[in-house]
Protein backbone atom coordinates (compact mmCIF):
# COMPACT_ATOMS: atom_id res chain seq x y z
CA UNK A 1 0.00 0.00 0.00
CA UNK A 2 1.44 3.45 -1.28
CA UNK A 3 -0.96 5.43 0.72
CA UNK A 4 1.43 7.59 4.19
CA UNK A 5 -1.86 9.08 5.65
CA UNK A 6 -4.30 7.91 8.00
CA UNK A 7 -7.06 9.12 5.93
CA UNK A 8 -5.65 7.51 2.62
CA UNK A 9 -4.98 3.92 4.63
CA UNK A 10 -8.99 4.00 5.71
CA UNK A 11 -10.38 5.16 2.50
CA UNK A 12 -7.97 2.26 0.37
CA UNK A 13 -8.73 -0.17 2.75
CA UNK A 14 -12.75 0.54 3.15
CA UNK A 15 -12.65 0.20 -0.94
CA UNK A 16 -10.40 -3.26 -0.56
CA UNK A 17 -13.45 -5.11 1.61
CA UNK A 18 -16.18 -3.42 -0.85
CA UNK A 19 -16.92 -1.06 1.98
CA UNK A 20 -19.74 1.01 -0.53
CA UNK A 21 -22.09 2.94 1.37
CA UNK A 22 -20.97 5.70 3.56
CA UNK A 23 -23.51 7.18 5.78
CA UNK A 24 -22.38 10.26 8.49
CA UNK A 25 -22.60 13.39 10.51
CA UNK A 26 -19.74 15.54 10.04
CA UNK A 27 -16.51 16.24 12.04
CA UNK A 28 -13.72 18.49 11.19
CA UNK A 29 -10.85 16.12 11.86
CA UNK A 30 -12.49 13.37 9.72
CA UNK A 31 -12.81 16.00 6.92
CA UNK A 32 -10.08 14.42 5.20
CA UNK A 33 -11.02 11.32 4.72
CA UNK A 34 -14.91 12.66 3.99
CA UNK A 35 -13.43 14.53 1.29
CA UNK A 36 -11.22 11.44 -0.28
CA UNK A 37 -14.78 9.29 -0.05
CA UNK A 38 -17.04 12.04 -1.53
CA UNK A 39 -14.39 12.32 -4.61
CA UNK A 40 -14.71 8.63 -5.00
CA UNK A 41 -17.47 7.48 -7.32
CA UNK A 42 -16.75 3.89 -5.84
CA UNK A 43 -18.54 5.29 -2.68
CA UNK A 44 -22.29 5.92 -1.65
CA UNK A 45 -21.58 8.64 0.74
CA UNK A 46 -24.49 11.26 2.23
CA UNK A 47 -24.80 12.97 5.62
CA UNK A 48 -27.65 12.45 7.65
CA UNK A 49 -29.48 14.16 10.55
CA UNK A 50 -28.70 11.64 13.20
CA UNK A 51 -25.95 8.87 14.06
CA UNK A 52 -29.30 6.39 15.15
CA UNK A 53 -30.49 7.20 10.89
CA UNK A 54 -26.90 6.94 9.83
CA UNK A 55 -26.63 3.04 11.81
CA UNK A 56 -30.43 2.25 10.96
CA UNK A 57 -29.25 2.72 6.95
CA UNK A 58 -25.95 1.07 7.09
CA UNK A 59 -27.77 -2.18 8.77
CA UNK A 60 -30.14 -2.09 6.13
CA UNK A 61 -27.98 -2.38 3.43
CA UNK A 62 -25.95 -5.10 4.97
CA UNK A 63 -28.63 -7.23 5.10
CA UNK A 64 -29.33 -6.06 1.12
CA UNK A 65 -25.68 -7.21 0.38
CA UNK A 66 -23.99 -3.92 0.96
CA UNK A 67 -21.40 -3.26 3.38
CA UNK A 68 -21.32 -0.10 5.09
CA UNK A 69 -19.46 2.26 7.56
CA UNK A 70 -20.51 4.72 9.90
CA UNK A 71 -18.56 7.88 10.81
CA UNK A 72 -19.03 9.97 13.86
CA UNK A 73 -17.38 12.06 16.23
CA UNK A 74 -17.72 11.21 19.75
CA UNK A 75 -20.44 12.90 20.99
CA UNK A 76 -22.47 11.34 17.98
CA UNK A 77 -21.50 7.87 19.85
CA UNK A 78 -22.76 8.60 22.42
CA UNK A 79 -26.59 9.10 21.06
CA UNK A 80 -26.17 5.40 19.84
CA UNK A 81 -26.24 2.82 23.43
CA UNK A 82 -30.08 2.14 22.17
CA UNK A 83 -29.51 1.25 18.32
CA UNK A 84 -26.50 -0.79 19.14
CA UNK A 85 -28.22 -3.07 21.81
CA UNK A 86 -31.26 -3.51 20.04
CA UNK A 87 -30.14 -3.44 16.40
CA UNK A 88 -26.47 -4.54 14.57
CA UNK A 89 -25.90 -6.34 18.13
CA UNK A 90 -28.76 -8.56 18.79
CA UNK A 91 -29.63 -9.04 14.59
CA UNK A 92 -26.12 -9.56 14.26
CA UNK A 93 -25.27 -7.33 11.49
CA UNK A 94 -21.67 -6.32 11.15
CA UNK A 95 -22.13 -2.79 10.85
CA UNK A 96 -18.31 -0.57 11.20
CA UNK A 97 -18.03 2.52 13.17
CA UNK A 98 -15.34 4.73 13.04
CA UNK A 99 -15.24 7.28 15.46
CA UNK A 100 -13.28 10.52 15.50
CA UNK A 101 -12.03 10.39 19.49
CA UNK A 102 -12.55 14.45 21.10
CA UNK A 103 -12.71 14.38 24.76
CA UNK A 104 -9.21 14.06 25.33
CA UNK A 105 -5.54 14.95 25.15
CA UNK A 106 -6.27 18.37 24.40
CA UNK A 107 -9.82 19.07 24.93
CA UNK A 108 -10.99 22.55 25.21
CA UNK A 109 -14.93 21.79 26.02
CA UNK A 110 -15.51 19.99 29.08
CA UNK A 111 -18.93 19.16 27.88
CA UNK A 112 -16.81 16.73 25.41
CA UNK A 113 -14.48 15.75 27.71
CA UNK A 114 -17.40 14.07 30.19
CA UNK A 115 -19.19 12.74 27.22
CA UNK A 116 -16.03 10.92 26.01
CA UNK A 117 -15.48 9.08 29.19
CA UNK A 118 -18.75 7.07 28.51
CA UNK A 119 -17.68 5.48 25.09
CA UNK A 120 -15.53 2.32 26.03
CA UNK A 121 -17.86 1.82 29.17
CA UNK A 122 -20.53 1.96 26.32
CA UNK A 123 -18.45 -0.85 23.63
CA UNK A 124 -17.14 -2.82 26.83
CA UNK A 125 -20.85 -3.46 28.21
CA UNK A 126 -22.51 -4.62 24.86
CA UNK A 127 -19.38 -6.50 24.04
CA UNK A 128 -18.45 -4.66 20.78
CA UNK A 129 -14.98 -5.18 19.40
CA UNK A 130 -13.40 -1.50 19.19
CA UNK A 131 -9.77 -0.73 18.85
CA UNK A 132 -8.01 3.04 19.36
CA UNK A 133 -6.12 3.54 16.34
CA UNK A 134 -3.13 5.68 17.50
CA UNK A 135 -0.08 4.88 15.50
CA UNK A 136 -0.05 5.48 11.63
CA UNK A 137 1.99 1.93 11.11
CA UNK A 138 -1.00 0.45 12.24
CA UNK A 139 -4.35 1.94 10.81
CA UNK A 140 -4.00 -0.71 8.00
CA UNK A 141 -3.54 -3.82 10.07
CA UNK A 142 -6.51 -2.56 12.39
CA UNK A 143 -8.97 -1.89 10.04
CA UNK A 144 -8.34 -4.55 7.43
CA UNK A 145 -8.06 -7.36 10.74
CA UNK A 146 -11.26 -5.49 11.93
CA UNK A 147 -13.68 -5.48 8.46
CA UNK A 148 -12.67 -9.14 8.26
CA UNK A 149 -13.31 -10.20 12.08
CA UNK A 150 -16.57 -8.11 12.13
CA UNK A 151 -18.10 -9.71 8.84
CA UNK A 152 -16.80 -13.41 9.32
CA UNK A 153 -18.38 -13.34 12.95
CA UNK A 154 -21.49 -11.51 11.77
CA UNK A 155 -20.83 -8.24 14.37
CA UNK A 156 -20.53 -4.89 14.79
CA UNK A 157 -17.13 -3.10 15.40
CA UNK A 158 -15.93 0.14 16.13
CA UNK A 159 -12.67 1.76 15.23
CA UNK A 160 -11.92 4.87 17.43
CA UNK A 161 -9.17 7.53 15.82
CA UNK A 162 -7.00 8.85 18.74
CA UNK A 163 -5.92 12.75 18.47
CA UNK A 164 -2.61 10.49 18.79
CA UNK A 165 -2.69 9.78 15.31
CA UNK A 166 -5.18 12.38 13.53
CA UNK A 167 -4.01 15.34 15.65
CA UNK A 168 -7.69 16.23 17.08
CA UNK A 169 -9.09 18.89 17.43
CA UNK A 170 -7.17 21.93 19.28
CA UNK A 171 -7.99 25.08 21.08
CA UNK A 172 -6.70 27.96 19.02
CA UNK B 1 -64.74 11.14 -1.92
CA UNK B 2 -65.00 14.61 -2.52
CA UNK B 3 -62.09 16.09 -4.92
CA UNK B 4 -60.27 17.76 -2.22
CA UNK B 5 -57.29 15.36 -0.68
CA UNK B 6 -58.04 13.54 2.21
CA UNK B 7 -56.16 15.32 5.71
CA UNK B 8 -55.56 13.56 8.71
CA UNK B 9 -58.77 15.14 9.62
CA UNK B 10 -61.20 13.94 7.14
CA UNK B 11 -59.42 10.87 6.67
CA UNK B 12 -61.18 8.13 7.61
CA UNK B 13 -59.79 5.84 10.57
CA UNK B 14 -58.99 2.68 9.16
CA UNK B 15 -58.15 -0.82 10.92
CA UNK B 16 -53.95 -0.91 10.81
CA UNK B 17 -54.56 -4.90 10.65
CA UNK B 18 -56.76 -4.63 7.76
CA UNK B 19 -54.90 -2.10 6.25
CA UNK B 20 -51.45 -4.28 6.59
CA UNK B 21 -53.48 -6.98 4.86
CA UNK B 22 -54.38 -5.19 1.68
CA UNK B 23 -51.24 -3.68 1.11
CA UNK B 24 -49.68 -7.01 1.67
CA UNK B 25 -51.87 -9.09 -0.46
CA UNK B 26 -50.64 -6.75 -3.49
CA UNK B 27 -47.09 -7.55 -3.11
CA UNK B 28 -46.72 -9.69 -5.66
CA UNK B 29 -42.46 -8.70 -6.80
CA UNK B 30 -40.98 -9.82 -3.34
CA UNK B 31 -41.04 -6.49 -2.21
CA UNK B 32 -39.05 -5.98 1.24
CA UNK B 33 -40.75 -4.87 3.81
CA UNK B 34 -39.21 -2.88 7.00
CA UNK B 35 -42.17 -3.34 10.08
CA UNK B 36 -41.38 -0.62 12.98
CA UNK B 37 -41.54 -1.71 16.38
CA UNK B 38 -44.85 -2.02 18.49
CA UNK B 39 -48.27 -2.69 16.95
CA UNK B 40 -47.13 -1.75 13.44
CA UNK B 41 -44.97 -4.80 13.26
CA UNK B 42 -47.09 -7.04 14.99
CA UNK B 43 -49.97 -6.56 12.77
CA UNK B 44 -47.32 -7.09 9.49
CA UNK B 45 -46.24 -10.76 11.71
CA UNK B 46 -50.12 -11.03 11.84
CA UNK B 47 -50.88 -10.76 8.56
CA UNK B 48 -49.09 -13.65 7.27
CA UNK B 49 -44.71 -14.68 7.37
CA UNK B 50 -43.05 -13.22 3.84
CA UNK B 51 -39.50 -14.02 3.80
CA UNK B 52 -38.59 -10.29 2.57
CA UNK B 53 -40.53 -9.29 5.35
CA UNK B 54 -38.27 -7.31 8.24
CA UNK B 55 -39.53 -6.97 11.87
CA UNK B 56 -37.81 -4.44 14.66
CA UNK B 57 -37.31 -5.36 17.94
CA UNK B 58 -36.24 -1.83 19.33
CA UNK B 59 -34.12 0.70 17.93
CA UNK B 60 -37.53 3.24 17.73
CA UNK B 61 -38.09 5.08 14.59
CA UNK B 62 -35.34 3.03 12.20
CA UNK B 63 -37.94 1.82 10.03
CA UNK B 64 -37.39 4.23 7.25
CA UNK B 65 -33.55 4.53 7.64
CA UNK B 66 -33.22 0.99 7.38
CA UNK B 67 -35.83 0.40 4.72
CA UNK B 68 -33.51 3.06 2.84
CA UNK B 69 -30.13 1.40 3.19
CA UNK B 70 -32.30 -1.82 1.82
CA UNK B 71 -33.34 0.65 -0.87
CA UNK B 72 -29.49 1.74 -1.81
CA UNK B 73 -28.21 -2.42 -1.52
CA UNK B 74 -30.95 -3.05 -3.99
CA UNK B 75 -32.58 -0.29 -6.66
CA UNK B 76 -34.33 -2.64 -8.82
CA UNK B 77 -36.77 -3.99 -4.78
CA UNK B 78 -39.84 -1.95 -4.48
CA UNK B 79 -38.60 -1.71 -0.58
CA UNK B 80 -41.47 -0.65 1.98
CA UNK B 81 -41.29 1.09 5.44
CA UNK B 82 -44.14 0.40 7.96
CA UNK B 83 -43.46 2.86 10.29
CA UNK B 84 -45.73 4.37 13.43
CA UNK B 85 -46.73 8.18 13.90
CA UNK B 86 -44.77 7.89 17.67
CA UNK B 87 -41.94 6.27 15.93
CA UNK B 88 -41.29 8.99 12.82
CA UNK B 89 -41.60 11.57 15.47
CA UNK B 90 -38.44 10.29 17.18
CA UNK B 91 -37.03 10.60 13.86
CA UNK B 92 -38.05 12.72 11.77
CA UNK B 93 -34.64 13.97 10.12
CA UNK B 94 -34.45 10.91 8.42
CA UNK B 95 -37.53 12.01 6.42
CA UNK B 96 -35.51 14.84 5.31
CA UNK B 97 -32.77 12.41 4.09
CA UNK B 98 -35.10 10.69 1.96
CA UNK B 99 -36.43 14.45 0.57
CA UNK B 100 -32.48 14.79 -0.44
CA UNK B 101 -32.15 11.45 -1.64
CA UNK B 102 -35.30 10.85 -3.44
CA UNK B 103 -34.91 6.86 -3.80
CA UNK B 104 -37.37 5.57 -6.18
CA UNK B 105 -37.82 1.91 -4.95
CA UNK B 106 -38.78 3.57 -1.40
CA UNK B 107 -42.46 3.67 -0.03
CA UNK B 108 -43.34 5.00 3.60
CA UNK B 109 -46.50 4.23 4.66
CA UNK B 110 -46.98 5.88 8.19
CA UNK B 111 -49.80 3.97 10.53
CA UNK B 112 -51.07 7.40 12.47
CA UNK B 113 -53.13 6.64 15.37
CA UNK B 114 -52.45 9.38 17.21
CA UNK B 115 -51.13 7.76 20.51
CA UNK B 116 -47.98 5.94 21.88
CA UNK B 117 -50.55 2.86 22.03
CA UNK B 118 -48.13 -0.35 23.12
CA UNK B 119 -47.38 1.79 26.69
CA UNK B 120 -51.15 3.33 27.11
CA UNK B 121 -52.19 4.96 24.47
CA UNK B 122 -50.46 8.88 25.30
CA UNK B 123 -51.27 11.37 22.66
CA UNK B 124 -48.71 11.94 20.41
CA UNK B 125 -48.01 15.09 18.51
CA UNK B 126 -49.45 14.16 15.25
CA UNK B 127 -53.05 14.26 16.98
CA UNK B 128 -52.40 17.80 18.09
CA UNK B 129 -51.59 19.15 14.89
CA UNK B 130 -48.59 17.72 13.40
CA UNK B 131 -49.50 16.17 9.79
CA UNK B 132 -46.83 13.81 8.91
CA UNK B 133 -47.70 13.69 5.17
CA UNK B 134 -47.13 17.71 5.62
CA UNK B 135 -43.70 17.62 7.07
CA UNK B 136 -42.70 14.97 4.37
CA UNK B 137 -43.43 16.93 1.23
CA UNK B 138 -41.80 20.00 3.29
CA UNK B 139 -38.73 18.00 2.87
CA UNK B 140 -38.97 17.17 -1.15
CA UNK B 141 -40.95 14.20 -0.96
CA UNK B 142 -43.64 15.52 -3.26
CA UNK B 143 -45.59 12.27 -3.54
CA UNK B 144 -47.18 12.40 0.38
CA UNK B 145 -50.77 11.31 1.03
CA UNK B 146 -53.59 10.60 3.14
CA UNK B 147 -55.80 7.49 2.67
CA UNK B 148 -59.35 8.53 2.11
CA UNK B 149 -60.59 5.66 3.42
CA UNK B 150 -59.40 1.62 2.61
CA UNK B 151 -60.42 1.69 -0.98
CA UNK B 152 -58.29 4.99 -1.51
CA UNK B 153 -55.44 3.59 0.55
CA UNK B 154 -55.13 0.33 -2.40
CA UNK B 155 -55.54 2.74 -5.18
CA UNK B 156 -52.54 5.13 -3.18
CA UNK B 157 -50.45 1.50 -2.69
CA UNK B 158 -51.32 0.75 -6.27
CA UNK B 159 -49.66 4.03 -7.60
CA UNK B 160 -46.70 3.79 -5.67
CA UNK B 161 -45.82 0.14 -6.35
CA UNK B 162 -46.43 0.89 -10.23
CA UNK B 163 -44.54 4.62 -10.25
CA UNK B 164 -41.02 6.29 -9.15
CA UNK B 165 -40.79 6.95 -6.09
CA UNK B 166 -40.32 8.43 -3.13
CA UNK B 167 -43.27 7.67 -1.99
CA UNK B 168 -45.20 8.42 1.50
CA UNK B 169 -48.85 7.35 1.83
CA UNK B 170 -50.51 8.15 5.61
CA UNK B 171 -53.02 5.97 6.94
CA UNK B 172 -55.25 7.45 9.96
CA UNK B 173 -55.82 4.22 12.31
CA UNK B 174 -58.36 3.08 15.11
CA UNK B 175 -57.26 2.58 18.31
CA UNK B 176 -58.09 -1.63 17.13
CA UNK B 177 -55.50 -3.84 19.13
CA UNK B 178 -53.12 -5.83 17.38
CA UNK B 179 -53.94 -9.18 15.67
CA UNK B 180 -51.05 -10.93 17.00
CA UNK B 181 -47.27 -11.08 18.47
CA UNK B 182 -44.19 -10.62 16.47
CA UNK B 183 -41.63 -13.92 17.89
CA UNK B 184 -38.84 -12.08 19.11
CA UNK B 185 -35.54 -13.77 17.33
CA UNK B 186 -33.42 -11.36 16.13
CA UNK B 187 -31.11 -13.65 14.42
CA UNK B 188 -34.18 -15.95 13.03
CA UNK B 189 -35.52 -12.47 11.22
CA UNK B 190 -32.56 -11.06 10.34
CA UNK B 191 -31.29 -14.58 8.49
CA UNK B 192 -34.93 -15.16 6.97
CA UNK B 193 -35.24 -11.62 5.72
CA UNK B 194 -31.37 -12.35 3.95
CA UNK B 195 -32.41 -15.20 2.23
CA UNK B 196 -35.75 -13.67 1.20
CA UNK B 197 -33.76 -11.11 -0.33
CA UNK B 198 -31.15 -13.81 -2.10
CA UNK B 199 -28.17 -12.01 -0.32
CA UNK B 200 -27.35 -15.04 1.76
CA UNK B 201 -28.12 -18.95 0.33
Amino acid sequence: MTETTWHGIIHATLKAHDVKLVTYVPDNVLRPLIERIHADDFFTAFTCTREEEAVGIVSGAWMGGMRGVVLMQTSGFATLPNVLASLPVPFQIPVLLIVSERGTLGEFNIGQAMVARTMRPVLDSIAMEHHTLSRLDEVEFITDRSIRQAVATQQPACLILSPLLTGGKVFK
Amino acid sequence: MNNQPATRDTAKAVARFDITQRLVAKLHNEEAVIGGIGHTNFDLWAAGRRPQNFYMLGSMGLAIPIALGVAIAQPQRKVIALEGDGSLLMMLGCLATVGARQPKNLIMVIMDNGAYEITGGQTTASAQGTDLAAVARATGIASAHWAADEAHFETLIDEALATPGPHLIAARLTSAKPAGQTERDPAQIRDRFMRGLGTKK
